[in-house]
C-alpha cells in the first residue's frame, strides 16, 4: 500500500469514528427526551393550582371524579410540605457534618485515618438506598418509637453526606496552596484561615455540591418508605409520620383511581430538580476562582 | 564566615545562629547559616535553584512549622529575642512575607484585602482606623491613586503587578519589623517588576527587607547586601557592590560570571 492510500484510509476511519460518536450521542438523548415529553404531556392536565394547595384526595372522591369525567380533585400539598421538611432537616444535619469531614480530608491527605475515611465515603456513595433506609429504620425509627420526618431526614442525611464530603474535599484541594500560606503568614490562626479564606474561596464548588446532593435525595423513595412512611395530611411535626412527593408518586401508582396524579407529581419533581441543577450551574460559573 | 562591616555601629535587627533546616532526617537543605542583618537595608539572597534560599527565608517566619517533616535547628533572633520563644502566629506578624505568585484573597475586596491581617487576627477596628490603615498602606505601595475608586472590587480584578503591590500593602498594614520576599517579581512583567523594585527602595526607609531572587541584576540594582548560597551553605555575605566587583569566594565569582547556576 502506498502512502497516499494509507492517509485516505486513516481519513475515512477518522470520519467513521466521528459519525459513530455523533450517532450514539443522539441515540442516548432519545430516552431522555421521551421521558421529559411523556411526563410533561401527561402531567400538565392535573398541573394546576389545586396541586399545590390541596392535600391528596381520597380514593373514593377520585373515583367519582373519574366517572364524571372531571379532573381529579385535590393535590399533593402534604407531599410538598413533607419533602421540604424532611430535606431541610437533612440539610441541617449533613451540611455541617459534610463540611467538617471534607475539610479534614483535604487537610490531612497523608494520614491513614483520612485515607480510611475517604475510602468509606466512596463506599457510602455506592450504598443502595434501600439499605440506607433499613439502617435509618434501626437507628431512628426504632429508638424514636415510630415513623417520622426526623427518621426520614436521618436516611437522607446519610445519602447526602458522601456527596457533600467529596465536593468540599475536591474544591478545597483545588485552591492554590498559597492562599493558606498567605493567611498564615499574616499571623492568622489555622481556624481563621479555614473559615475566612479557604471555605469562602471554595464557596462555588461546595455550594454546587450541596445543591446536587439535595437534588439527588429529593427523589429518593425507598429510604423514606421505611422511615417517614407518609401521611395524608400536612404535617410540620418532625416526630410524626410525614409524606413526601416521591412517596405520593408511589401511592398514586398503586391506586388505580389516583394513577393520573402520578404524572403531575412527577412533573413537579422534575421541575424542582431541573431548577436546582440550573442554580448549581449558575453558582459554579459565577463563583469560579 | 566573614561579617559585613557597613553596620554603622547599629545593632543587627535579625541574627541567624547556626540555622539548619532539614526536610528528611540526615539531609540538610540549609546548613549552619550564621549571619546578621541590619535594619533599613535590603538583603538579596542569591544562588542556583535548590540551594536553600527560599528554605532559609521561610525559617525566619517559621513557615516550616506547618509541615511536621521539616525540622529547623539553631537560633534566630529578631530584635535580640529568639523567635522560637514566641508563638509562630506572633512571629509571622513581626516578619511579613510576600510570595512569588501574587495571591490576594479572591473573595475579599481590595479594601478588605489590605485589612486581611487584622480580620484574620480578630483585631477590631473602627471605620476611621480602617480607612486610615488602608489609605496609608496603599499609598505606601503606590497603589492608592490607581484603586481608590474601585475599593469594593475584588483583589483579583487588578493586574498582576497591582495584585503583588496589594499583597505587599496587606503585609505592610500589620507594620512588621522585617519584610521577607520570596522572588516577588518572578511572575511579573518587566514594567511591574520595575515598579516593585522602586517601591522596595522606598520601603527600606521604614522596613528591613530580605529578598530571595533568581535575578542577579535585580540583586545588583536594589540590594545593599547580598548573600550567596550554594548547596545549603551560605558561601558569602557582604556588600553588594563589593560582591559583584570583587567576590571573595571562588564559587561566588563563578556563579556571578555564569560558570554555573
Amino acid at each position: 500500500m502506498n502512502i497516499s492510500n494509507s492517509i485516505r484510509v486513516r481519513k475515512r476511519s477518522n470520519q467513521l469514528v466521528y459519525w459513530m460518536v455523533c450517532l450514539f450521542s443522539f441515540i442516548a438523548m432519545i430516552p431522555l427526551f421521551l421521558i421529559l415529553w411523556d411526563v410533561a404531556s401527561k402531567g400538565y392536565k392535573n398541573f394546576n393550582l389545586s396541586l399545590f394547595t390541596e392535600v391528596t384526595p381520597s380514593s373514593m372522591d377520585a373515583l367519582l371524579a373519574n366517572m364524571n369525567g372531571d379532573p381529579i380533585p385535590g393535590g399533593i400539598l402534604n407531599g410538598i410540605t413533607g419533602s421540604i421538611l424532611i430535606v431541610l432537616l437533612a440539610i441541617l444535619f449533613s451540611v455541617p457534618l459534610g463540611l467538617f469531614i471534607g475539610i479534614y480530608l483535604s487537610e490531612n491527605r497523608e494520614r491513614k485515618f483520612a485515607k480510611a475515611v475517604s475510602f468509606l465515603t466512596d463506599l457510602l456513595q455506592g450504598m443502595p438506598s434501600i439499605v440506607i433506609g433499613i439502617i435509618a429504620y434501626a437507628w431512628a425509627v426504632k429508638p424514636l418509637g415510630g415513623y417520622s420526618a426526623l427518621a426520614g431526614s436521618v436516611a437522607l442525611t446519610i445519602m447526602m453526606l458522601p456527596m457533600i464530603v467529596r465536593s468540599t474535599e475536591e474544591t478545597l484541594k483545588m485552591l492554590p496552596h498559597s492562599y493558606k500560606e498567605a493567611g498564615l503568614a499574616l499571623g492568622s490562626s489555622y481556624t481563621n484561615v479555614v473559615f475566612r479564606i479557604l471555605l469562602p474561596s471554595g464557596f462555588g464548588g461546595i455550594f454546587t455540591g450541596i445543591l446536587l446532593a439535595i437534588s439527588r435525595v429529593m427523589g429518593e423513595t425507598a429510604p423514606l418508605m421505611l422511615t417517614a412512611l407518609g401521611a395524608s395530611v400536612v404535617n410540620w411535626d418532625v416526630l410524626e409520620p410525614t409524606s413526601a412527593i416521591p412517596l405520593l408518586i408511589w401511592d398514586f401508582y398503586n391506586d388505580p383511581n389516583l394513577v393520573d396524579l402520578v404524572w403531575s407529581s412527577s412533573l413537579l419533581l422534575l421541575i424542582v430538580i431541573f431548577i436546582l441543577n440550573w442554580i448549581a450551574k449558575i453558582v459554579a460559573r459565577k463563583w469560579k476562582i | 564566615m566573614e561579617n559585613i562591616n557597613n553596620n554603622n555601629g547599629m545593632e543587627p535587627i535579625l541574627q541567624l545562629k547556626e540555622v539548619s533546616v532539614s526536610y528528611a532526617p540526615g539531609t540538610k537543605a540549609v546548613k549552619d547559616v550564621t549571619t546578621d542583618i541590619y535594619p533599613n537595608t535590603i538583603t538579596a539572597i542569591m544562588g542556583p535553584s535548590g540551594c536553600g534560599k527560599s528554605t532559609l527565608l521561610r525559617a525566619i517566619n517559621r513557615m516550616h512549622d506547618l509541615y511536621p517533616n521539616i525540622k529547623t535547628t539553631g537560633d534566630i533572633l529578631l530584635k535580640g529575642e529568639n523567635i522560637f520563644n514566641f508563638d509562630p502566629m506572633e512571629v509571622r506578624r513581626m516578619a511579613g512575607m510576600v510570595f512569588q505568585q501574587p495571591n490576594p484573597f479572591p473573595t475579599m475586596s481590595i479594601y478588605d484585602n489590605v485589612l486581611a491581617g487584622y480580620k484574620l487576627n480578630g483585631i477590631r477596628l473602627d471605620k476611621k482606623e480602617k480607612d486610615e490603615i488602608v489609605e496609608q498602606s496603599l499609598k505606601g505601595v503606590a497603589l492608592w491613586n490607581e484603586v481608590k475608586d474601585v475599593m469594593s472590587k475584588r483583589g483579583s480584578f487588578l493586574s498582576g503587578g497591582q495584585q503583588q503591590r496589594l499583597c505587599i500593602a496587606r503585609t505592610l498594614a500589620l507594620k512588621p519589623e522585617i519584610l521577607l520576599m520570596d522572588e516577588p517579581t518572578s511572575a511579573l512583567d518587566p514594567i511591574s517588576t520595575n515598579k516593585i523594585e522602586e517601591l522596595l527602595l522606598e520601603l527600606k526607609n521604614q522596613f528591613t527587607i530580605i529578598i530571595v531572587t533568581h535575578n542577579m541584576s535585580q540583586a545588583a540594582r536594589i540590594s545593599d547586601n547580598s548573600m550567596f548560597m550554594y548547596l545549603g551553605e551560605l558561601v558569602e555575605h557582604g556588600n553588594t557592590t563589593q560582591m559583584f566587583t570583587k567576590p571573595k569566594n571562588k564559587r561566588t565569582e563563578e556563579y556571578l560570571t555564569g560558570v554555573f547556576g
